[in-house]
C-alpha cells in the first residue's frame, strides 16, 4: 500500500487516451510511491505501452491528471523529462556508435561536462558488464548486451524515476535474471521504477505493487499477495468414473464445487500430504475409486487469467470494476 | 546556462554524432560524391564534344576554346556543365540527409531523445549541420575533379565569395527540405526515393543544355524552376559573365524553400508518431 511517509513519485488520475474511436486507456488511476517498483501487467494490446508513452511525454493524453516527480505532465513536460529515464520496448541505441560513445552522447545531452560524462560512462560500462565491448560498434552487440546498454544509457543522468517497457522481452533466462538484479539494485538506491511486463513471474519477483490492465481499464491492483487472494484459493480436484460413484463421493466429502457433467469435485485444501492422505483414506474406506486427482495452488497466472481472460462471446461490461476489486482486497 | 546556450550545446552534440556517423560509415559519402563525378565525366567525355559544339557563341569562351582547337567543344561544355553538376552534388547530399533522418526516426533513438530534457530543435539541427559539412566536402571534391579535367574558372575573389554563398544557401534550403521529406514516410526505402526529382531536376533546367534549345512548355518550366537561377548565377560568377537578376531570384527561391521546409520539418518532428 502507498507509504504515507514518502510522497508519490507518480500520480495518475482519470488518464484517458483514444485513437479515433478506439479507446486505449479508459480512465485509469494509480499512484507509485517513491523508491518502489510498480508493475503494470496486461495482455498484448491492453494499453501498457501507451501508458508509458504518455507518462514519459512521448504522446499526449486525452484527459486526466498526471504528475511525475512532482511535475505536472501537461504544464511542465520538460520538468518531467528532467526527472525521468525511459527504456522503451524497442532498442533506443545508436547502432553506428560504440557503447562508450552512446553513453558519452547521453552525458553530453544531460550537460554533465566532458570529464564527468566520461567517468559516468566508464562506471556504467563496468556495472553493466560492457567494459570489454566499450569500443565496439553497437551493431556487433548481442540482444542482451544491447538491452543492458539501453538501460545504462537511461541511467546516465541518475534519473530518480525510471520507466521500463517490457525490459526483458526477448531475453534469455540468464539475461532476464541479470536485468532483475539491476532493477533490484536501482530500487535499493532509492530509484522509483515503473515497469510493464507480460511475465507474471517478473511482476511477482520485482514489484511492490502490481496493477492489472485489460482493455484500457485497471481491473485490479495491489501487492502480489493481495492479488493472489482475489482468485479462488488452493484446491484439490477429484475426477470420478461414473455418476453413482460421483454421487456417493459428493455425500461423503464436503465439496466447494461440483461439476455434474465432468464428474469432478473441488475440495478446499492446499494439497499437503497429510490432508491428501486422510481424504484418500476416507474414500478408500467406503470403496470409492478415484480416477484422477489434481492439486491446484494459486499463482499470479490465475489472477491474470481470471481477470483478463474474458471469453470472446461475453462482451458485456465486466462485473469486477476497479472499486469492486478494491473491496475484494479490503475483505 | 540559459536556453540558447543549451540549444547550441545540444546541437553541437548532435552535430558530433552526425560527423561520427560520417567518419565511421563513409560509404554514404562516397556514394554521394561518386554520382555527380560520374555524371561530370559522362557528360564531358561522352556527350561533351557534341553538346559543346551546339552551345553556340555564347557558350564558347573566346580564345581558350579556340586555342584548344578540335577539343574546343568539349572544354566549352565542361565550363558550361560544372554549375549543373555542383547543384546535382547538393541534390545527392540531401538525398543522404533524407535517408539518415528517416533512419533516425524509424529507430528508437529519437524516441529516447524526446523523453530527455534537450532542446527540441537540436536533433534536426544536428542533421542539418552534419549535411552542410558533407555538402561542403562533396562540392570541394567534385570541384577538384572538374579542375583536374581542365575546368579553369575565371572568377574574382569577390565572385568566389558569391559562389560559396550561393552554394551554401542552396544546400541549406535543400537540406531542410530533405529533413522534412525524411520524416514524411515511415520507411527508409521510401525516404531514399522521394528526393529523386531533386537529382533529375537540373536536367529540366539550364544545367546541361541551354533552356532556349527546349520545346515550348518544357522551356517555360525550365526557365522558371528554382534550379535555373541558381545554376545561372553560379555560371555567371564562375565565368565572370553577367547574370542579370538571376542571383536575386536564386536567393529568393532558397529563402522561401528553407523557411517553408523548416516550419514543415519542425511540425513533422513534433507530431511524429511514436512506434
Amino acid at each position: 500500500m502507498t507509504n504515507n511517509h514518502s510522497p508519490a513519485a507518480i500520480r495518475v488520475h482519470g488518464l484517458r487516451k483514444s485513437y479515433g474511436s478506439q479507446v486505449v486507456l479508459d480512465g485509469i488511476d494509480f499512484e507509485v510511491a517513491t523508491g518502489t517498483v510498480f508493475s503494470m501487467l496486461g495482455p498484448n494490446g491492453a494499453g501498457k505501452t501507451t501508458t508509458v508513452q504518455i507518462l514519459s511525454t512521448l504522446i499526449s493524453a486525452d484527459g486526466g491528471q498526471v504528475q511525475v516527480g512532482g511535475h505536472d505532465l501537461a504544464l511542465d513536460p520538460d520538468g518531467v523529462r528532467s526527472a525521468i529515464g525511459v527504456t522503451g520496448q524497442f532498442s533506443a541505441v545508436d547502432k553506428f556508435l560504440t557503447g562508450e560513445e552512446n553513453l558519452v552522447l547521453m552525458a553530453d545531452l544531460r550537460h554533465m561536462g566532458r570529464s564527468g560524462g566520461r567517468r559516468r560512462a566508464a562506471e556504467l560500462l563496468e556495472q553493466f558488464d560492457l567494459a570489454d565491448a566499450a569500443g565496439k560498434p553497437v551493431s556487433t552487440y548481442s540482444g542482451g548486451m544491447q538491452r543492458r546498454l539501453d538501460l545504462a544509457m537511461t541511467l546516465v543522468g541518475d534519473p530518480r524515476i525510471i520507466f521500463l517497457d517490457e525490459p526483458t522481452a526477448g531475453l534469455d533466462p540468464r539475461s532476464r535474471r541479470t536485468m532483475w538484479q539491476i532493477v533490484r539494485g536501482l530500487v535499493a538506491s532509492g530509484v522509483t521504477v515503473f515497469l510493464t511486463t507480460q511475465y507474471l513471474e517478473e511482476a511477482d519477483q520485482l514489484s511492490d505493487r502490481i496493477a492489472v490492465l485489460d482493455h484500457g481499464k485497471l481491473v485490479a491492483q495491489g501487492t502480489a499477495a493481495e492479488l493472489k487472494r482475489l482468485v479462488p484459493g488452493g484446491h484439490m480436484s477429484l475426477q470420478f468414473g461414473d455418476a453413482a460413484v460421483f454421487e456417493r463421493a459428493t455425500r461423503l466429502l464436503e465439496p466447494t464445487a461440483r461439476d455434474d457433467e465432468a464428474l469432478t469435485l473441488d475440495l478446499p485444501g492446499s494439497g499437503d500430504v497429510r490432508s491428501l492422505k486422510s481424504m484418500l483414506d476416507r474414500l478408500d474406506g467406503v470403496g470409492i475409486e478415484v480416477d484422477g486427482l489434481t492439486i491446484h495452488t494459486p499463482d499470479l497466472d490465475d489472477v491474470f487469467l481470471s481477470l483478463t481472460g474474458r471469453p470472446e462471446a461475453n462482451l458485456e461490461p465486466r462485473p469486477e470494476t476497479q472499486s469492486d476489486t478494491r473491496e475484494a482486497i479490503a475483505r | 546556462m540559459n536556453a540558447i546556450a543549451y540549444t547550441v550545446s545540444d546541437s553541437a552534440t548532435m552535430l558530433r554524432r552526425q560527423l561520427r556517423h560520417m567518419v565511421r560509415y563513409p560509404s554514404l559519402t562516397v556514394l554521394v560524391v561518386g554520382m555527380p563525378v560520374i555524371f561530370l565525366l559522362l557528360f564531358v567525355f561522352v556527350f561533351g564534344g557534341t553538346l559543346g559544339s551546339g552551345l553556340g557563341p555564347a557558350g564558347a569562351v573566346g580564345g581558350a576554346a579556340a586555342a584548344a582547337g578540335a577539343s574546343g567543344g568539349r572544354s566549352a561544355y565542361l565550363e558550361y556543365v560544372v554549375p549543373g553538376i555542383l547543384v546535382m552534388t547538393i541534390a545527392a547530399v540531401v538525398q543522404g540527409t533524407a535517408i539518415s533522418v528517416a533512419m533516425d526516426m524509424t529507430g528508437g533513438i529519437v524516441a529516447r531523445f524526446r523523453t530527455m530534457s534537450i532542446s527540441r530543435a537540436s536533433v534536426l539541427t544536428g542533421h542539418v549541420l552534419g549535411s552542410m559539412v558533407q555538402a561542403a566536402l562533396a562540392i570541394i571534391l567534385v570541384f577538384g575533379v572538374a579542375v583536374l579535367i581542365g575546368f579553369r574558372p575565371s572568377a574574382s575573389p569577390m565572385e568566389w565569395l558569391g559562389v560559396v554563398g550561393i552554394l551554401a544557401i542552396a544546400s541549406f534550403a535543400l537540406i531542410w527540405l530533405c529533413v522534412a521529406l525524411g520524416m514524411v514516410t515511415d520507411s527508409v526505402e521510401t525516404a531514399s526515393n522521394i528526393p529523386m526529382p531533386l537529382i533529375l531536376l537540373p536536367f529540366l533546367g539550364s544545367g546541361f543544355v541551354p533552356t532556349d534549345s527546349m520545346p515550348g512548355p518544357l522551356r517555360l518550366f525550365a526557365e522558371y524552376q528554382p534550379y535555373t537561377p541558381i545554376i545561372e548565377t553560379l555560371r555567371g560568377l564562375l565565368t565572370s559573365t553577367s547574370f542579370g537578376n538571376q542571383a536575386i531570384l536564386a536567393v529568393a527561391w532558397c529563402v522561401a524553400i528553407a523557411a517553408l521546409s523548416y516550419v514543415w520539418a519542425m511540425r513533422l518532428y513534433e507530431k511524429h508518431s511514436v512506434r
